[in-house]
């Protein structure tokens, strides 16, 4: 019986290496939706990344870290902006709580990855992996979807996204 | 206990009293100046455009603009903004011709004119990107009562962000204040509010 149930527990860890790869994945409890980066404009120093990350179980998770090859540094940032119309883009040094049973998003005019220095600049169709860090969850490696800001994170799948670019 | 209380209410009625006349006092105090612009919002200023020509106050004048202020180490309001415009402008088409569009930095260390001319080019090559020496940028934000502010990342790199207003000015063809499109803003109602704009210039 024990064996049986390591045996489960490494195919478990097995699949859930192969599902990281994957554009939408599961760490633990956490699933991550629809990981995307803006297309930066030429000469942007910087880009910005969001993914949607639902918290399936009861105790609260935290985004520490995030990592990435493509920019010297990334950061989590929180974007306000008050009732005088001023906007304030501050990094989050204790990261970013996930609360148990309910959905982050990270999305345009509220939480996102600031990538700074970007070393190669993201085109849409790139596909761009991204290392978050959790302190429950652990690390996890992401493949983040490239799309123009215009867009909007529209959920898309290849098929779609080829329909697009013929479009063009 | 009861008279207490009622010191106290009276206290807080006679404040209110106070701050009240003080607050119309002030207004009054303003409306000469009120009287003649309903919104003090634009005047003057002296800026280069990313292919160096200087751009004033003056050439806003005889057609409806939009100014936003930002600035490319932005990268989530900012880029999302100038896609925002470039759409809205697409959906106006022929209708918008004769709309301006300025983007304004308020980070003129970090944009140089090459930056922003890939920057704003890369959205639309109807946005104008104006660029100024540091007291030639706080010329142009007070003139539209605008806020920016240099905020150091404070983390050893030299890195530092800007809090900026955030808004859309809508500018009418004798370079006055119309209205202003916010950030939450759905693309329905600011194109709706530049055809109120053209319509108005």
């Amino acid at each position: 019986m024990r064996l049986f149930s390591t045996l489960a527990l490494a195919l478990a860890l097995v699949a859930f290496g192969g599902a990281a790869r994957a554009h939408d994945l599961q760490i633990g409890d956490l699933e991550l939706g629809h990981p995307w980066i803006a297309e930066a404009p030429p000469g942007a120093p910087t880009a910005a990344g969001y993914v949607d990350i639902a918290n399936q179980g009861e105790t609260p998770d935290r985004l520490l870290a995030v990592r990435c090859a493509f920019a010297e540094r990334a950061e989590i940032h929180e974007m306000t902006i008050d009732d005088a119309g001023t906007m304030q883009m501050r990094p989050l040094p204790q990261g970013l709580e996930i609360p148990g049973g309910q959905t982050v998003k990270l999305e345009r005019g509220g939480f996102h990855l600031m990538f700074m220095h970007v070393m190669e600049r993201p085109v849409a169709g790139d596909m761009i992996p991204v290392t978050l860090v959790f302190e429950h969850a652990g690390e996890v490696e992401a493949m983040f979807m490239v799309q123009k800001a215009a867009d909007g994170g529209m959920e898309m799948d290849d098929g779609m996204e080829m329909e697009m670019e013929s479009g063009q | 206990m009861t008279t207490r209380r009622l010191v106290v209410a009276l206290g807080i009625l006679v404040l209110a009293a106070v701050l009240g006349a003080a607050a119309l006092i002030v207004r009054y105090g303003e409306s000469d100046e009120a009287a003649l612009a309903p919104v003090d919002i634009g005047g003057p200023f002296t800026m280069t455009d990313q292919y160096g020509a200087t751009v004033t106050e003056q050439d806003l004048l005889g057609h409806p603009s939009l100014v936003f202020f930002g600035f490319t180490f932005c990268p989530d309001v900012c880029p999302s903004t100038l896609a925002e415009i470039a759409a809205w402008l697409d959906e106006l088409g022929a209708e918008g011709e004769d709309l301006a569009v300025y983007f304004v930095t308020v980070d003129p260390a970090r944009d140089t004119a090459e930056v922003l001319g890939q920057y704003v080019g890369y959205f639309s090559p109807r946005i104008v990107a104006l660029r100024g020496t540091t007291n030639q940028t706080d010329e142009i934000v007070a003139s539209y009562k605008a806020y920016a502010k240099r905020v150091d990342m404070g983390d050893g790199t030299g890195d530092y962000l800007m809090d900026h207003s955030a808004a859309v000015y809508l500018m009418d063809s004798k370079g006055d204040f119309f209205d202003a499109i916010i950030f939450t803003a759905t693309p329905e109602e600011a194109v709706a509010k530049l055809r109120k704009l053209i319509a108005a210039s």
